[in-house]
């Protein structure tokens, strides 16, 4: 399946004028693979029988319409889904051949490998910039002393945040406009130096030009990690995913490389969802 | 009514409308009235006080005796009464208060805090003069059977008494200074792979700081201003001390003592009651002032 995918990108790719033209793949980078994955909040069932492989190294993106648990999916992948009141997951995920479910596993270790960013910017009030880019590694006691310099401005420059905030690093995180506090929140989740990097609607609260940024900062970290990004904006996917999945009724309909998907959709519901028929 | 320019000139309001809007007005003046009242009497009888005992002896003098012969009239032995009750009720308020909030509102599930926490809360609506009681006849002897040269009055054991009577307060507005802090950000501390504790520790509570400390704040300002549980198990001897083993007296114990005696109306130790008062009612507004202040900044954060 992965070989296929990658065939048809690269037809696809060629054959189209790439939209993905500039977007790397990272070969050896970190592979998930969900098997059966069901999710509950309390009895209501939110994801039902999910199987898919996301290609390590890859940008794959989750588009499907409100409430298809297309969030739900992601949250699964560093079990933060299981936070919730009543929440529950049954199935496999498979964090490079390693269930993330398994008896033995620390959520907290687990995430440390698989970071996230939010929706909503989320900065620690509290804290400065410089503060909360290294909150993750001072938080877990692992800030190497007189490193921190040095992490601040390496996460800083690789979220395309560090020549705005260089000269500012003590003032507080939420001092900054939207787009910049979400940039802030990726610089915090590539300072723990994560494998994956799961994405919820990063842009949704954002300005058209702070949703380019970031959009153009995914470019750049494509190939680096394994990224998952959950999007309602199809452009968006088309834009920055080598691979989507769309999702229906907490359902996995198809899974494709992004331009096969958005070209020729093999399901008739994603043709019907990316028309625009319904969604 | 018909649908033209006319219909925009003022109508006379029913009669109901207006009384019950004076009645609104009525209520509102009756606290503002009362406030008022209460700061010009207590400014009035100060004055009077302090036209017969100089501020420099209220100040300096370290005795307080205004019943006996030789009257003095230094107001530290009551403060130093005061803060050592309140600072001996806040060591057991505080902890407890800020770790049953915590429970409650991170560790307990929703059921639970549902029956938890009115339950926490009904300890501060039993009535003080119960819990005074409970100071003098139960925890005073439990003191004395662990510490024997401890007095049967004493500050230690009505300050932990009204530590276990603030506690519910600290504890009930701390939960939700707590449960205000918006999920995303333990949802960030999560996502950095940072354990559950360290994420109360270091982002929730940091981040819920000012509604923490006003709950705190209003704690002390009732400690300052409890008065029977003092009265009953303190003593009411003015002594200028930090030992919380011998009988002493509040602010509060004192006004209790002399409003309930045969104090002569109109006399110098009359006056101090008032003079007192002043103190104490500036002590708890000045506190509660803070609390305000500080409750505001925290609902704009949250």
């Amino acid at each position: 399946m992965e070989s296929e995918q990658e065939q048809e990108a690269g037809a696809l790719g060629m054959a189209s004028g790439s939209v993905l033209r500039g977007l790397p793949t990272g070969a050896d980078g970190t592979s998930i693979e969900a098997l059966g994955l069901n999710a509950f909040y309390g009895k209501k069932q939110v994801l039902c029988e999910v199987s898919m492989k996301i290609r390590g190294g890859c940008v794959t993106a989750v588009i499907g319409p409100s409430g298809c648990g297309k969030s739900t999916f992601i949250r699964c992948l560093n079990r933060m889904h299981e936070l919730g009141a009543g929440a529950r997951v049954t199935g496999r995920v498979a964090l490079d051949g390693q269930d993330i479910y398994g008896p033995m596993v620390d959520p907290a270790l687990l995430r440390r490998r698989v970071g996230m960013v939010f929706q909503e910017p989320n900065p620690f009030p509290t804290m400065s910039i410089r503060e909360n880019v290294l909150s993750g590694l001072v938080m877990t006691g692992r800030l190497a002393a007189g490193q921190a310099d040095e992490i601040v401005e390496r996460s800083l420059r690789a979220a395309a945040l560090w020549e705005e905030v260089r000269d500012k690093l003590k003032e507080p995180g939420l001092g900054l406009s939207g787009g910049q506090q979400q940039r802030l929140c990726i610089a915090r989740a590539l300072a723990v130096e994560p494998d994956v990097l799961l994405m919820d609607e990063p842009c949704s609260a954002l300005d058209p030009i702070a949703t380019a940024r970031i959009e153009e900062l995914i470019h750049t970290l494509a190939g680096k990690f394994t990224i998952v990004i959950v999007t309602h904006n199809m452009q968006q996917a088309a834009r920055v995913s080598h691979d989507t999945a769309f999702f229906l009724g907490g359902a996995l309909v198809e899974l494709a490389p992004t331009n096969r998907l958005f070209t020729s959709p093999r399901d008739s519901r994603t043709e019907d969802y990316i028309t625009g028929k319904f969604g | 009514m018909e649908n033209d320019a006319s219909s925009l000139s003022r109508v006379e309001r029913p009669l109901s409308e207006r009384v019950i809007e004076a009645l609104l007005r009525l209520a509102a003046m009756v606290s503002v009235a009362t406030t008022a009242a209460i700061v010009l009497t207590l400014g009035l009888e100060s004055a009077a006080f302090f036209s017969e005992v100089s501020p420099g002896a209220f100040l300096l003098d370290t005795e307080w005796t205004p019943l006996f012969a030789q009257q003095h009239f230094g107001i530290w032995p009551l403060v130093c009464g005061t803060v050592l009750t309140s600072f001996i009720a806040m060591t057991v308020a505080v902890p407890f208060g800020l770790l049953a909030a915590i429970q409650m509102s991170e560790f307990s599930s929703p059921r639970v805090r549902f029956w938890l926490k009115p339950s926490v809360e009904v300890l501060a609506g039993v009535p003080t003069v119960v819990y005074g009681y409970v100071a003098l006849i139960f925890v005073t002897p439990v003191l004395q059977k662990m510490m024997p040269s401890i007095g049967a009055f004493n500050a230690l054991a009505p300050g932990l008494v009204m530590g276990l009577m603030i506690m519910p307060t600290i504890a009930s507005l701390s939960e939700d200074a707590i449960r205000a802090v918006p999920v995303s950000l333990r949802e960030a501390s999560l996502g950095l792979g940072v354990g559950r504790v360290s994420t109360i520790v270091r982002v929730v509570l940091p981040s819920a700081f000012s509604g923490i400390a006003a709950s705190v704040i209003l704690g002390v300002s009732r400690a300052v201003g409890e008065t029977m549980i003092v009265a009953i198990a303190a003593g009411q001897q003015p002594r200028l001390t930090l030992d919380p083993t011998v009988p002493i007296a509040t602010m509060t114990a004192f006004i209790v003592q002399v409003s309930m005696g045969d104090t002569p109306h109109g006399t110098l130790e009359y006056k101090s009651i008032y003079v007192v008062g002043a103190a104490l009612f500036l002590i708890t507004f000045g506190m509660n002032w803070v609390s305000y202040r500080l409750s505001r900044r925290y609902r704009r954060l949250a």
